[in-house]
Protein backbone atom coordinates (compact mmCIF):
# COMPACT_ATOMS: atom_id res chain seq x y z
CA UNK A 1 0.00 0.00 0.00
CA UNK A 2 1.39 3.56 -0.87
CA UNK A 3 0.25 7.00 0.02
CA UNK A 4 0.86 9.99 -2.40
CA UNK A 5 0.78 13.17 -1.06
CA UNK A 6 0.02 14.67 -4.12
CA UNK A 7 -2.59 12.76 -4.60
CA UNK A 8 -6.26 14.84 -4.71
CA UNK A 9 -7.79 12.72 -1.38
CA UNK A 10 -7.09 13.54 1.83
CA UNK A 11 -3.91 11.05 3.34
CA UNK A 12 -6.30 9.97 6.01
CA UNK A 13 -9.13 8.19 3.19
CA UNK A 14 -5.97 7.16 1.38
CA UNK A 15 -4.76 5.04 4.60
CA UNK A 16 -8.75 3.50 4.63
CA UNK A 17 -8.78 2.41 1.25
CA UNK A 18 -4.43 1.39 1.28
CA UNK A 19 -5.48 -1.02 4.61
CA UNK A 20 -9.34 -1.85 2.56
CA UNK A 21 -6.56 -3.17 -0.68
CA UNK A 22 -4.76 -4.92 1.28
CA UNK A 23 -7.47 -6.89 3.25
CA UNK A 24 -9.22 -7.81 -0.93
CA UNK A 25 -5.57 -8.83 -1.61
CA UNK A 26 -5.44 -11.06 1.05
CA UNK A 27 -2.40 -9.17 2.57
CA UNK A 28 -4.71 -8.88 5.70
CA UNK A 29 -6.50 -11.96 5.83
CA UNK A 30 -9.45 -11.72 7.75
CA UNK A 31 -8.95 -12.21 11.35
CA UNK A 32 -5.59 -11.28 11.49
CA UNK A 33 -4.02 -8.21 13.44
CA UNK A 34 -3.35 -5.46 11.81
CA UNK A 35 -0.23 -3.48 12.31
CA UNK A 36 -0.77 -0.35 14.90
CA UNK A 37 -1.26 3.10 14.75
CA UNK A 38 2.10 4.04 15.52
CA UNK A 39 3.32 1.71 12.93
CA UNK A 40 1.19 3.26 10.19
CA UNK A 41 2.47 6.34 10.99
CA UNK A 42 6.18 5.77 11.68
CA UNK A 43 5.86 3.87 8.63
CA UNK A 44 3.95 6.42 6.23
CA UNK A 45 5.50 9.46 8.15
CA UNK A 46 2.25 10.59 9.10
CA UNK A 47 0.75 12.70 11.86
CA UNK A 48 -0.96 9.49 14.36
CA UNK A 49 -4.40 11.32 14.63
CA UNK A 50 -4.57 11.21 10.96
CA UNK A 51 -3.90 7.13 10.62
CA UNK A 52 -6.49 7.18 13.25
CA UNK A 53 -9.27 8.94 11.68
CA UNK A 54 -8.59 6.80 8.53
CA UNK A 55 -8.68 3.27 10.96
CA UNK A 56 -11.78 4.48 11.86
CA UNK A 57 -13.52 4.83 8.82
CA UNK A 58 -13.30 1.26 8.75
CA UNK A 59 -13.62 0.63 12.57
CA UNK A 60 -17.37 2.53 11.38
CA UNK A 61 -17.90 0.38 9.00
CA UNK A 62 -16.97 -2.78 10.92
CA UNK A 63 -14.32 -3.76 8.57
CA UNK A 64 -12.00 -4.00 10.97
CA UNK A 65 -12.35 -4.03 14.84
CA UNK A 66 -10.31 -3.15 18.05
CA UNK A 67 -9.51 -5.67 20.70
CA UNK A 68 -8.87 -3.35 23.71
CA UNK A 69 -5.22 -3.44 25.02
CA UNK A 70 -4.27 -6.57 21.97
CA UNK A 71 -4.15 -4.38 18.60
CA UNK A 72 -6.85 -3.93 15.84
CA UNK A 73 -8.50 -7.19 13.56
CA UNK A 74 -9.89 -7.62 10.09
CA UNK A 75 -13.64 -8.48 10.54
CA UNK A 76 -14.97 -11.51 9.63
CA UNK A 77 -16.61 -10.88 6.41
CA UNK A 78 -14.74 -8.35 5.55
CA UNK A 79 -13.97 -9.36 1.89
CA UNK A 80 -17.37 -9.77 1.30
CA UNK A 81 -18.82 -6.20 2.36
CA UNK A 82 -15.90 -5.01 0.59
CA UNK A 83 -16.43 -6.21 -2.36
CA UNK A 84 -19.81 -5.62 -1.98
CA UNK A 85 -19.25 -1.66 -1.61
CA UNK A 86 -16.69 -1.26 -4.32
CA UNK A 87 -19.26 -3.04 -6.79
CA UNK A 88 -21.71 -0.44 -5.39
CA UNK A 89 -19.35 2.48 -6.87
CA UNK A 90 -17.40 0.45 -9.63
CA UNK A 91 -20.17 2.51 -12.13
CA UNK A 92 -19.53 5.74 -10.87
CA UNK A 93 -15.93 5.01 -10.24
CA UNK A 94 -15.01 3.50 -13.68
CA UNK A 95 -17.61 3.70 -16.39
CA UNK A 96 -18.11 7.41 -16.24
CA UNK A 97 -14.45 8.22 -16.21
CA UNK A 98 -14.42 5.58 -18.84
CA UNK A 99 -17.28 7.03 -20.99
CA UNK A 100 -15.84 10.57 -20.54
CA UNK A 101 -12.34 9.48 -22.29
CA UNK A 102 -14.22 7.34 -24.68
CA UNK A 103 -16.00 10.74 -25.67
CA UNK A 104 -12.79 12.86 -26.20
CA UNK A 105 -11.25 9.96 -28.36
CA UNK A 106 -14.57 9.70 -30.37
CA UNK A 107 -14.72 5.72 -30.11
CA UNK A 108 -18.25 4.14 -29.85
CA UNK A 109 -19.89 1.79 -27.42
CA UNK A 110 -19.51 -1.00 -29.69
CA UNK A 111 -15.41 -0.58 -30.08
CA UNK A 112 -15.57 0.04 -26.02
CA UNK A 113 -17.58 -3.23 -25.51
CA UNK A 114 -15.07 -4.85 -28.03
CA UNK A 115 -12.32 -4.06 -25.98
CA UNK A 116 -13.54 -4.76 -22.39
CA UNK A 117 -14.21 -8.49 -23.92
CA UNK A 118 -10.78 -8.50 -25.22
CA UNK A 119 -9.32 -7.54 -21.92
CA UNK A 120 -11.37 -10.20 -20.06
CA UNK A 121 -9.49 -13.09 -22.62
CA UNK A 122 -6.14 -11.33 -22.56
CA UNK A 123 -5.43 -9.80 -18.95
CA UNK A 124 -5.03 -12.58 -16.25
CA UNK B 1 -2.12 21.11 31.41
CA UNK B 2 -3.73 23.94 29.29
CA UNK B 3 -0.76 24.71 27.05
CA UNK B 4 1.34 27.48 25.85
CA UNK B 5 -0.44 30.31 25.82
CA UNK B 6 1.10 33.74 23.75
CA UNK B 7 -0.86 36.96 24.21
CA UNK B 8 -0.16 39.89 22.18
CA UNK B 9 3.02 40.14 22.18
CA UNK B 10 5.60 42.43 20.67
CA UNK B 11 9.24 43.03 20.20
CA UNK B 12 11.60 45.07 18.65
CA UNK B 13 15.52 45.06 17.61
CA UNK B 14 15.72 49.10 17.39
CA UNK B 15 13.97 50.32 14.24
CA UNK B 16 12.94 46.49 13.55
CA UNK B 17 9.99 45.02 14.57
CA UNK B 18 10.29 41.24 14.72
CA UNK B 19 7.00 40.74 16.42
CA UNK B 20 3.60 42.82 16.15
CA UNK B 21 1.28 41.67 18.87
CA UNK B 22 1.40 38.21 18.54
CA UNK B 23 -1.38 35.78 19.81
CA UNK B 24 -1.72 32.03 19.86
CA UNK B 25 -1.89 28.61 21.48
CA UNK B 26 0.18 25.61 21.34
CA UNK B 27 -2.15 22.99 23.01
CA UNK B 28 -1.03 19.98 24.62
CA UNK B 29 0.19 17.22 23.07
CA UNK B 30 -0.29 18.25 19.02
CA UNK B 31 2.09 18.31 16.67
CA UNK B 32 2.50 22.15 15.48
CA UNK B 33 4.31 23.35 12.28
CA UNK B 34 5.66 27.60 13.10
CA UNK B 35 6.53 28.32 9.04
CA UNK B 36 7.77 31.65 7.60
CA UNK B 37 10.05 33.09 5.22
CA UNK B 38 13.85 34.26 6.70
CA UNK B 39 13.78 36.90 9.26
CA UNK B 40 9.45 36.55 9.65
CA UNK B 41 10.53 35.96 13.24
CA UNK B 42 10.30 32.35 14.38
CA UNK B 43 13.05 32.12 16.29
CA UNK B 44 12.21 35.89 17.76
CA UNK B 45 8.76 33.46 18.88
CA UNK B 46 10.66 30.47 20.68
CA UNK B 47 13.62 32.76 22.17
CA UNK B 48 10.68 34.70 23.79
CA UNK B 49 8.66 31.60 24.84
CA UNK B 50 11.77 30.05 26.45
CA UNK B 51 13.26 33.47 28.07
CA UNK B 52 15.86 34.04 26.36
CA UNK B 53 15.19 37.10 25.04
CA UNK B 54 12.58 39.47 26.53
CA UNK B 55 9.51 40.24 24.61
CA UNK B 56 8.50 44.68 24.89
CA UNK B 57 5.27 43.94 26.12
CA UNK B 58 2.58 41.09 26.03
CA UNK B 59 2.93 37.78 28.03
CA UNK B 60 3.27 34.08 27.52
CA UNK B 61 1.93 31.94 30.03
CA UNK B 62 2.96 27.88 29.84
CA UNK B 63 0.53 25.53 31.50
CA UNK B 64 -1.07 28.69 33.04
CA UNK B 65 1.93 30.03 34.55
CA UNK B 66 3.61 33.24 33.37
CA UNK B 67 7.00 32.35 31.73
CA UNK B 68 9.07 35.04 32.42
CA UNK B 69 11.78 34.67 34.87
CA UNK B 70 9.71 31.60 36.59
CA UNK B 71 12.12 28.11 36.07
CA UNK B 72 8.89 26.04 37.07
CA UNK B 73 7.47 26.93 33.98
CA UNK B 74 10.59 26.51 31.82
CA UNK B 75 11.64 23.58 33.08
CA UNK B 76 8.59 22.22 30.81
CA UNK B 77 10.19 23.60 27.66
CA UNK B 78 12.59 22.49 25.73
CA UNK B 79 13.78 24.57 23.05
CA UNK B 80 16.40 23.00 20.56
CA UNK B 81 17.86 26.38 18.82
CA UNK B 82 20.63 27.13 16.74
CA UNK B 83 22.54 28.29 19.50
CA UNK B 84 24.51 26.03 21.76
CA UNK B 85 24.83 26.50 25.79
CA UNK B 86 27.49 24.05 26.39
CA UNK B 87 30.87 24.21 26.43
CA UNK B 88 31.92 23.24 23.03
CA UNK B 89 35.09 21.06 24.55
CA UNK B 90 32.59 18.95 25.86
CA UNK B 91 32.18 15.56 25.20
CA UNK B 92 28.60 14.53 23.80
CA UNK B 93 28.34 11.83 26.39
CA UNK B 94 29.10 14.36 29.12
CA UNK B 95 26.16 17.09 27.52
CA UNK B 96 23.93 13.96 28.10
CA UNK B 97 25.20 13.53 31.30
CA UNK B 98 24.49 17.52 32.36
CA UNK B 99 21.60 17.50 30.77
CA UNK B 100 19.87 15.09 33.08
CA UNK B 101 20.94 17.80 35.94
CA UNK B 102 18.62 20.38 34.62
CA UNK B 103 15.92 18.21 32.75
CA UNK B 104 15.05 15.14 35.58
CA UNK B 105 13.09 13.21 33.13
CA UNK B 106 15.94 13.22 30.66
CA UNK B 107 16.55 9.47 29.51
CA UNK B 108 19.79 8.82 29.38
CA UNK B 109 19.28 5.49 27.96
CA UNK B 110 17.03 6.64 24.85
CA UNK B 111 19.51 8.92 24.23
CA UNK B 112 22.44 6.68 23.63
CA UNK B 113 20.34 4.15 21.85
CA UNK B 114 19.03 7.13 19.56
CA UNK B 115 22.86 8.57 19.00
CA UNK B 116 23.24 4.58 17.95
CA UNK B 117 20.49 4.92 14.99
CA UNK B 118 21.78 7.84 14.09
CA UNK B 119 25.59 7.50 14.47
CA UNK B 120 26.18 9.49 16.31
CA UNK B 121 29.57 9.13 17.97
CA UNK B 122 29.07 10.26 21.81
CA UNK B 123 32.90 10.50 22.76
CA UNK B 124 33.17 13.20 20.05
CA UNK B 125 33.57 16.43 21.57
CA UNK B 126 30.51 18.73 20.91
CA UNK B 127 32.83 21.31 18.42
CA UNK B 128 34.34 18.17 16.61
CA UNK B 129 30.95 17.54 14.87
CA UNK B 130 29.88 18.53 11.19
CA UNK B 131 26.59 20.76 10.73
CA UNK B 132 24.50 17.27 10.26
CA UNK B 133 25.44 15.41 13.45
CA UNK B 134 25.22 18.48 15.54
CA UNK B 135 21.80 19.08 14.28
CA UNK B 136 21.43 15.49 14.96
CA UNK B 137 22.65 15.86 18.58
CA UNK B 138 20.82 18.57 19.05
CA UNK B 139 17.66 16.86 17.98
CA UNK B 140 18.81 14.20 20.17
CA UNK B 141 19.33 15.69 23.37
CA UNK B 142 15.71 17.31 22.41
CA UNK B 143 13.59 13.50 21.97
CA UNK B 144 15.15 12.43 25.43
CA UNK B 145 14.51 15.70 27.83
CA UNK B 146 10.90 14.23 28.14
CA UNK B 147 9.45 17.82 28.99
CA UNK B 148 5.57 18.43 28.06
CA UNK B 149 6.73 21.12 25.35
CA UNK B 150 9.54 20.54 22.86
CA UNK B 151 10.69 23.58 20.13
CA UNK B 152 12.51 22.55 17.41
CA UNK B 153 14.44 25.20 15.36
CA UNK B 154 15.19 24.01 12.17
CA UNK B 155 15.56 20.38 13.68
CA UNK B 156 17.00 18.87 10.08
CA UNK B 157 19.53 21.81 9.09
CA UNK B 158 21.96 19.64 7.22
CA UNK B 159 21.17 16.57 7.74
CA UNK B 160 20.57 14.14 4.79
CA UNK B 161 17.73 12.63 3.06
CA UNK B 162 18.44 9.66 5.25
CA UNK B 163 18.68 11.06 8.54
CA UNK B 164 16.06 13.25 7.69
CA UNK B 165 13.50 10.23 7.36
CA UNK B 166 15.16 8.63 10.24
CA UNK B 167 14.25 11.98 11.96
CA UNK B 168 10.33 11.76 11.68
CA UNK B 169 10.61 8.33 12.16
CA UNK B 170 12.00 8.59 15.61
CA UNK B 171 10.13 11.50 16.16
CA UNK B 172 6.36 10.57 15.07
CA UNK B 173 7.31 7.00 17.26
CA UNK B 174 8.18 9.17 19.86
CA UNK B 175 5.08 11.46 20.04
CA UNK B 176 3.08 8.54 19.66
CA UNK B 177 4.28 6.34 23.01
CA UNK B 178 4.84 9.88 25.00
CA UNK B 179 3.05 12.18 23.27
CA UNK B 180 4.05 15.56 23.93
CA UNK B 181 3.51 19.13 22.44
CA UNK B 182 5.72 19.63 19.65
CA UNK B 183 6.52 22.40 17.69
CA UNK B 184 9.04 22.37 14.55
CA UNK B 185 10.20 25.12 12.58
CA UNK B 186 11.53 24.72 9.18
CA UNK B 187 11.42 25.81 5.95
CA UNK B 188 11.37 22.06 4.63
CA UNK B 189 7.44 22.43 4.24
CA UNK B 190 6.61 19.64 1.70
CA UNK B 191 8.54 16.94 4.29
CA UNK B 192 6.36 18.17 7.64
CA UNK B 193 3.34 18.58 6.16
CA UNK B 194 1.86 15.17 7.02
CA UNK B 195 3.38 15.06 9.95
CA UNK B 196 2.00 18.25 11.38
CA UNK B 197 -1.63 18.92 12.57
CA UNK B 198 -1.31 22.34 13.72
CA UNK B 199 0.11 24.82 11.19
CA UNK B 200 0.43 28.84 12.08
CA UNK B 201 2.16 30.60 8.97
CA UNK B 202 4.02 34.01 10.13
CA UNK B 203 4.97 36.73 7.91
CA UNK B 204 6.91 40.09 9.13
CA UNK B 205 6.18 39.53 12.98
CA UNK B 206 2.29 38.81 12.23
CA UNK B 207 0.25 35.54 12.08
CA UNK B 208 -0.90 35.09 9.22
CA UNK B 209 -2.81 31.35 9.52
CA UNK B 210 -3.41 29.69 12.75
CA UNK B 211 -5.02 26.52 12.14
CA UNK B 212 -5.26 22.41 11.75
CA UNK B 213 -3.86 21.37 8.29
CA UNK B 214 -6.89 19.83 7.27
CA UNK B 215 -8.90 22.99 7.72
CA UNK B 216 -6.45 25.49 6.10
CA UNK B 217 -5.56 23.18 3.06
CA UNK B 218 -9.72 22.95 2.55
CA UNK B 219 -9.59 26.33 2.32
CA UNK B 220 -7.51 26.85 -1.39
CA UNK B 221 -7.78 25.33 -4.51
CA UNK B 222 -6.16 25.86 -7.49
CA UNK B 223 -8.39 26.01 -11.32
CA UNK B 224 -6.47 25.53 -14.32
CA UNK B 225 -7.49 25.81 -17.74
CA UNK B 226 -7.63 28.30 -21.05
CA UNK B 227 -6.56 31.69 -19.79
CA UNK B 228 -10.29 33.27 -20.95
CA UNK B 229 -12.22 30.32 -19.29
CA UNK B 230 -9.84 31.27 -16.33
CA UNK B 231 -10.30 34.17 -15.94
CA UNK B 232 -14.37 34.46 -16.60
CA UNK B 233 -13.94 31.83 -13.48
CA UNK B 234 -12.23 33.95 -11.12
CA UNK B 235 -14.03 36.93 -11.13
CA UNK B 236 -15.40 38.12 -7.72
CA UNK B 237 -13.07 35.28 -5.93
CA UNK B 238 -10.13 35.57 -3.51
CA UNK B 239 -7.08 35.15 -5.94
CA UNK B 240 -3.55 34.25 -4.38
CA UNK B 241 -1.90 34.34 -7.31
CA UNK B 242 -1.28 32.55 -10.74
CA UNK B 243 0.82 31.19 -13.26
CA UNK B 244 0.52 31.46 -17.38
CA UNK B 245 2.02 28.60 -19.16
CA UNK B 246 1.26 29.39 -23.11
CA UNK B 247 -2.84 29.63 -22.90
CA UNK B 248 -3.12 27.79 -20.15
CA UNK B 249 -3.73 29.90 -16.98
CA UNK B 250 -3.45 28.25 -12.98
CA UNK B 251 -4.67 30.09 -10.21
CA UNK B 252 -4.81 29.54 -6.47
CA UNK B 253 -7.66 30.48 -4.86
CA UNK B 254 -8.44 30.75 -1.32
CA UNK B 255 -11.95 30.22 -0.07
CA UNK B 256 -14.02 26.84 -0.15
CA UNK B 257 -14.59 24.82 -3.33
CA UNK B 258 -18.05 24.78 -4.64
CA UNK B 259 -17.66 21.83 -7.26
CA UNK B 260 -20.72 22.12 -8.49
CA UNK B 261 -19.93 26.03 -9.11
CA UNK B 262 -17.13 24.96 -11.99
CA UNK B 263 -17.29 24.87 -15.38
CA UNK B 264 -17.03 22.28 -17.72
CA UNK B 265 -13.34 22.52 -19.07
CA UNK B 266 -12.10 23.72 -16.11
CA UNK B 267 -9.62 21.77 -14.35
CA UNK B 268 -9.67 21.73 -9.74
CA UNK B 269 -6.92 20.70 -7.53
CA UNK B 270 -6.11 20.71 -3.92
CA UNK B 271 -3.75 23.14 -2.66
CA UNK B 272 -0.53 21.76 -1.39
CA UNK B 273 0.58 23.57 1.98
CA UNK B 274 3.89 24.52 0.34
CA UNK B 275 2.54 25.80 -2.46
CA UNK B 276 0.06 27.79 -0.23
CA UNK B 277 2.94 29.09 1.83
CA UNK B 278 4.71 30.43 -0.99
CA UNK B 279 1.49 32.50 -2.41
CA UNK B 280 0.70 33.87 1.43
CA UNK B 281 3.91 34.72 1.84
CA UNK B 282 5.38 36.31 -1.30
CA UNK B 283 5.69 39.77 -0.88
Amino acid sequence: MQIKFEDDRPIFIQIAEGIEDSILSGAFPEESQIPSITEFSVNYKINPATALKGINLLVDQEIVYKKRGVGMFVAEGAVRKLRQKRKDTFYQDYIEAMIAEARRLELSAAEIKEMIEKGFEDIV
Amino acid sequence: MSGIVVNNVTKNFGDTCALDGVSLTFEPERIYGLLGRNGAGKSTLLNIITNRIFADSGQVTIDGMPARENDEALRKVYLMSEKNYYPESMRIREVFQWTGEFYPEFDMEYALLLAEKFGLNVKKKARELSTGYASIFKVIVALSVNTPYVLLDEPVLGLDANHRDLFYRVLIEKYSEHPSTIVISTHLIEEVSAVIDGIIIIKNGRILKDQSREELLSQGYTVSGSTAAVDRYIQGRNVLGSSVLGGLKSVYIMERCDRTSVPDGLEISPLDLQSLFIQLTNS
